[in-house]
């Protein structure tokens, strides 16, 4: 009997053995992800000239705070650029969120006359777009994206993809007979869509507030097609543009002239652009916990078929 | 006017009013979105006439300069294919995504159902929470991450681990060779632990009761993956085949213009049709060219997209996005 019951073991989970081999797998490929950012994180915090002599290392051998000092002392460019990445992102996502959900609730309902039409309106945008550049050219001409904060946040309000989950996860989540007995109960239908279908729906909202914080936050692409005006540069751009020269950190401040020449000599570049990765990354490191209760749950209803 | 038609004046009207009427409300929650899609998606989809034209900015507005651009018809496309370029943008956009595609399916499908078989939850926890960090970071700061390694002169690789090996350090900015294996690899990297969460949450909703049964029969752990695990997911596996194949010939601009930090030495195996219009567009102002390789890839990006849902709904038509 007992026999038996370590054979019956045996085929409801891994051996020993091979469960050590795939935590070994499994723990290398997770150090791979992590790795990357560790070192960033680490040169960022070493002193400049330490950085000359020895290059990139994960364990500093002089240790210095001076260049996060030199980016908020000096870069004025740098707060500006964060402060734009923020606003960006927040408004954004709550518009975005918002937008999709009122236009996934209709064609999730199956008594909606024209759901098909909506739906297939909706879904062509996936199948079909114009290009980069008839969509960049009518952004610059008649919707007057240049340098607009619109430009960062207009072009990213609907996602088709985004919204098909959002109405499976309304189909799926919310029972017909419940909006019918709010509407025997009188209420309209932005009532029932605000406080029966929306508070029932977090999980998948939430999963498509992730993706859509994380695109506004990590978005250069937007800008780079449309501003050019230092002040509505976001930080993934500014990144980008420090790549080639820390100039740019400057473009905004108001000692331009002698000063900067004198400023530029004296700055910690390589650690001061990593320590502006650091600065661009912790906030979606710190919120990563949050949405990660949320994702599994969000993603299994996430299923596009519904 | 009796009084039956006075209270039910709904005859009155014609039947489209009176339904709309009736969603009135499902009609106004469509309309931002309905806004949107219209000028950001709609509008685009008829500027592709551009590619047709010489187009030029002529005074007045967008329009009237799209109306007074001189036809030309096919002389962009023309001009486009007759480029090497054209060649090479292609060959690398469709060599790349298929590469990607059958590795990173491979991949993630593996590490998910070792996440489903190792002994502790805590520790699968971490490894899902470690691998799915990079899907978080933009690619300008994986650009960033990447050069921390591979910096000609303070990278981590040529400064610590070449000179350790007493290698000489690489130019790894223009070395075309290696870069087919950075790109798959970085690629890899960014989107491994997001396909490998999504399979892993199809497998933990299998029905229990399976295994079950399969462990009454005597089945081992590799039999119930081969023949329970696999069968059950493949929906999944499908549908995200097929978000993949149907866009083929779409590249990520982030990883092959910015990884790449669009080095020129580098373009014979970084430039796709993405980077092609991106740097013409926005370098050289050439709107000719950019458009036709636009128009180029949009049209054979829906023809793909069509083909794979088609082939798909042959298989499994649940799985079919439409």
């Amino acid at each position: 009997m007992r026999k038996e019951q370590a054979d019956f073991n045996r085929l409801s989970a891994v051996s020993g053995k091979t469960n050590a081999v795939l935590n070994i797998i499994l723990l290398g490929y997770a150090l791979i992800c992590i790795l990357p950012l560790i070192l960033v994180v680490a040169v960022s915090f070493t002193d400049e000239t330490t950085l000359a002599i020895h290059g990139y290392r994960f364990f500093p051998e002089k240790f210095s705070l001076y260049a996060y000092e030199f980016i908020f002392s000096t870069g004025s460019q740098v707060v500006s650029a964060y402060g734009i990445t923020i606003l960006v992102t927040v408004v954004g996502t709550l518009l975005s969120i918002l937008i999709m959900a009122l236009y996934a609730y209709p064609i999730s309902r199956s008594d909606f006359k024209y759901k098909n039409f909506f739906t297939f309106f909706l879904i062509f945008t996936m199948l079909f777009n114009g290009g980069m550049v008839s969509t960049y050219l009518i952004g610059v001409n008649i919707l007057k994206l240049k340098d607009s904060m619109w430009g960062l946040i207009f072009p990213y309000l609907m996602n088709a993809f985004w919204v098909i989950i959002l109405r499976t996860f309304f189909k799926t989540n919310i029972p017909d007979s419940l909006i019918e007995a709010a509407r025997i109960d009188g209420a309209g239908e932005f009532t029932i869509f605000f406080r029966i279908v929306m508070p029932l729906a977090v999980p998948g909202l939430a999963t498509i507030a992730l993706f859509a914080t994380l695109q506004y936050w990590n978005d250069w692409f937007l800008a780079a097609l449309y501003i050019n005006d230092p002040k509505l540069v976001p930080l993934p751009y500014l990144l980008y543009q420090v790549q080639t020269s820390m100039q740019y950190l400057l473009q905004n401040s108001s000692n331009i002239g002698g000063m900067s020449g004198d400023i530029l000599s004296k700055m910690p570049s390589e650690a001061a652009r990593m320590a502006m990765v650091v600065i661009g990354v912790g906030p979606i490191v710190l919120t990563f916990p949050f949405f990660q209760r949320y994702l599994v749950k969000g993603l299994t209803v996430g299923a596009i078929k519904g | 006017m009796n009084e039956k038609e006075f209270l039910y004046p709904r005859r009155l009207s014609p039947a489209w009013w009176h339904e709309s009427r009736k969603n009135r409300a499902l009609f106004l929650m469509l309309f931002p979105g309905v806004l949107v899609l219209l000028f950001y998606n709609y509008l685009p989809m008829f500027g592709i006439i551009i590619a047709f034209k010489n187009f030029m900015f002529h005074d007045g507005n967008f329009f009237t300069s799209l109306f007074k651009s001189e036809w030309i018809g096919l002389r962009n496309f023309e001009f486009l294919f007759k480029t090497p370029d054209a060649y090479v943008i292609t060959r690398n956009t469709l060599l790349y995504n298929l590469v990607f595609i059958t590795s990173c399916t491979i991949i993630s499908l593996a590490f998910a159902i070792m996440l489903n078989e190792i002994r502790s939850q805590k520790l699968s926890r971490f490894y899902q929470g470690s691998m799915f960090l990079p899907y978080f970071l933009s690619w300008i700061v994986a650009s960033y991450l990447l050069y921390a390694f591979i910096s000609p002169d303070k990278g981590f690789i040529n400064t610590t681990i070449l000179k350790s090996l007493g290698k000489e350090p690489i130019a790894w900015y223009s070395e075309p060779k290696y870069w087919p294996y950075i790109i798959v690899l970085i690629n890899g990297w960014k989107w491994i632990g997001n396909n490998c969460i999504i399979y892993l949450s199809s497998i933990i909703g299998i029905d229990q009761e399976f295994y079950e049964a399969a462990r009454i029969d005597g089945a081992n752990r590799w039999q119930q993956i081969i023949h329970i695990t696999l069968p059950q997911i493949m929906p999944v596996i499908i549908v995200m085949f097929l978000i993949f194949v149907g866009r083929i010939f779409n590249s990520d601009l982030g990883l092959f213009y910015q990884v790449p930090r669009n080095a020129g030495m580098l373009y014979p195996v970084t430039q796709t049709i993405d980077v092609y219009v991106f740097n013409s567009l926005m370098r050289m102002g050439d709107i000719g060219m950019s458009s036709a390789a636009a128009l180029y890839q949009s049209v054979v990006g829906f023809i793909t997209i069509l083909a794979a849902n088609y082939a798909v709904r042959k298989i499994d038509p649940d799985s079919a996005i439409f």
